[in-house]
């Protein structure tokens, strides 16, 4: 027989209290653990819809030019730059450190260019990327896929009296009209998009681009850290961030985080609480049997360890059931709070025996004062009856 | 030099505002194989002074030297590995421990010995066999006779083969003819050698005792 065995024997004499000890301490246990799933599935959350929000980077020549434009229209400037942004900066892009976190780049060549007697602007992208940017675009009509198809903006299409599958001649040459754009609000409602390499060939710039724009998400490191990081693959571009795009979600986020520290410090100290009070009326119980041990020479060490030993073995059984409900409990209780669909159980091993060694640490460190006044209870006091 | 020795042994307890003299400038010799009974009427000090005794009450002033270690003199955990080495206790009432079966509550003194666990087995085993609670092994205290835990007390007490065997009355909560039973073990275990200090009301009891000390408020009164 060792101390554990007299610790596990009293821990199944008393099912009833232990069953309490262990429910205080999972409660708080489910709690922290519902709350970091949570908070992890909203990050996620974020990081899968990212795309609706555009993006929050925009990679732009270095310049001097302060005119230089693309919301105000003025986009003069940029035909002039000495510096220029190439077709071979795209792929350095997807070369950063942190590239898993970059979801979409989308290389953009603006240019001036007449139609029928007006000045249009003329951008020319690659559609895959540019649609998967702007998830807010409604397209009526099919997204172009060869060199002569076009996508007009709203305002274009009114200007320029054209429509889905009408043709256009730009420059002398005849480009299909396979979709007009919804109004969007925004300067996309001016603007004629082409085939990069088209509009490339076509404003006789091949190979150069105007702006790149990145969207880009990291759930570990700021948005800055991105940036830090292009620039340095692209020492003649300006790499910025356009903040307000996330920020308000991540801000959402924050409070929700902070929250969740909260109701968690408080559930834990509650569960503490339990545990405390409980092992406190253990030991003031089992005075005589604590004066018994004394008595026959167990030292005040070994008195201490088997109250640590059931104060482990309550905090581990604690930490295993804690983690385990809290995991269903975030399955049941996440869709509700995130609006996603209830994903795939995410078994993470350092979040489970994080919370498992938390949870012993909590049962040991409540049970520290119970175990120093059992140990130093009087024997002789204990056993009354000599 | 004797098993024990106690020069000059005082104790007092502070009772509310009163100061009450439990034992008073008490002197005693207990040599090896001696079978004691110590006597006298309620709140005579014999119980305190079996607890001294036992190091499990430090003396206000005295000194108490069993086998030429002086006790109180030890650190604290010291005198729990002193009173683990040196004595057994049997207490009023059994005081066996509810939740462990009968061969645990006698291998209980072991498990703190770094003994394995067949060894600490095979010495319950053959103490129980010898009180004559063979077969009884596995159950729980209360489904023994009173004289059944009585004999588990007492095996738990002697497992360790301790010099010294303590006991308060051990025969106070059991008929006549238990208590008759367990005073002719305590006999029989004297004569194989064992020392043994015995706190008792009953005179029929004390007879068996190779000496009986008196005492009467605080104070030996017969028997040193």
């Amino acid at each position: 027989m060792r101390l554990k065995d007299i610790s596990i024997s009293n821990l199944r004499r008393r099912k009833g209290k232990v069953f309490f000890l262990v429910l205080g301490l999972t409660i708080g246990i489910t709690t922290v653990v519902t709350l970091i799933s949570i908070t992890r599935m909203m990050n996620e959350d974020i990081s899968n819809k990212l795309d609706e929000f555009g993006a929050n980077i925009v990679i732009l020549p270095r310049s001097d030019d302060l005119s230089l434009s693309y919301g105000g229209m003025n986009v003069g400037g940029v035909a002039f730059d000495t510096q220029t942004l190439k077709d071979s900066d795209v792929p350095k892009i997807r070369q950063i450190e942190v590239r898993e976190n970059i979801s979409t780049v989308s290389p953009k060549l603006l240019g001036v260019i007449e139609v029928e007697g007006r000045n249009v602007l003329l951008m020319g992208v690659r559609f895959s990327e540019e649609v998967r940017l702007k998830k807010w675009w409604k397209i009526h009509g099919a997204v172009p896929k060869s060199q002569d198809e076009v996508l007009l903006g709203n305002e274009v299409a009114v200007k320029l009296f054209k429509n889905t599958n009408d043709m256009l001649t730009i420059s002398g040459k005849k480009v299909k009209i396979t979709a007009v754009l919804d109004e969007t609000g925004s300067q996309d409602d001016y603007v004629i998009f082409g085939d990069l390499t088209f509009v490339q060939s076509l404003i006789k710039k091949p190979g150069a681009l105007s702006l790149i724009e990145v969207s880009a998400f990291c759930n570990t490191c700021p948005i800055e850290e991105i940036v830090r990081q292009i620039s340095n693959e692209l020492p003649h571009a300006k790499v910025t961030a356009i903040k307000q795009t996330l920020q308000t979600k991540m801000e959402a986020l924050d409070h929700f985080k902070k929250f969740s520290i909260g109701i968690s410090i408080i559930v834990l100290l509650i569960g503490g609480l339990i545990v405390f009070t409980n092992m406190m009326a253990s030991v003031n119980e089992r005075k005589r049997e604590i004066g018994i041990f004394r008595a026959i020479g167990f030292r005040k060490s070994h008195v201490i360890r088997i109250i640590f030993l059931e104060a482990l073995i309550i905090g581990l059984i604690s930490g295993i059931m804690g983690y385990l409900l809290g995991l269903g409990g975030s399955q049941l209780i996440g869709p509700i709070i995130t609006g996603m669909k209830g994903g795939r159980i995410h078994i993470d091993p350092v979040l489970a025996i994080g919370v498992i060694f938390l949870s012993a640490i909590i049962g040991i460190l409540s049970s520290a004062y119970p175990a120093l006044h059992a140990s130093k209870m009087d024997p002789t006091e204990a056993l009354r009856a000599l | 030099m004797s098993l024990i020795e106690i020069n000059r042994l005082n104790k007092s307890y502070e009772s509310g505002e009163e100061c009450v003299l439990a034992l008073v400038d008490v002197d005693l010799q207990i040599e090896r194989g001696e079978f004691i009974s110590i006597m006298g009427p309620s709140g005579s000090g014999k119980s305190t002074l079996l607890t001294i005794l036992g190091g499990l009450n430090h003396p206000t002033q005295g000194k108490v030297v069993v086998d030429e270690i002086p006790i109180y003199q030890l650190p604290l955990e010291r005198l729990a590995d002193f009173r683990r080495e040196y004595l057994g206790f049997i207490f009023q009432s059994f005081q066996l421990i509810p939740y462990l079966t009968v061969v645990e509550n006698v291998m209980l003194p072991l498990s703190i010995t770094g003994r394995s666990n067949r060894e600490q087995v095979h010495m319950a085993e053959g103490i129980l066999e010898r009180m004559g609670l063979k077969g009884k092994e596995k159950r729980l205290p209360d489904q023994l006779s009173g004289g059944e835990q009585e004999r588990v007390a007492i095996a738990r007490a002697l497992v360790n083969s301790p010099p010294i065997l303590l006991a308060d009355e051990p025969t106070g909560n059991l008929d006549s003819k238990t208590g008759k039973e367990i005073i002719d073990l305590f006999k029989s275990l004297n004569e194989e050698g064992q020392t043994i200090i015995m706190v008792t009301h009953n005179p029929e009891n004390a007879a068996f005792s190779s000496r009986t000390i008196q005492l009467l408020d605080g104070k030996i009164v017969d028997g040193i």
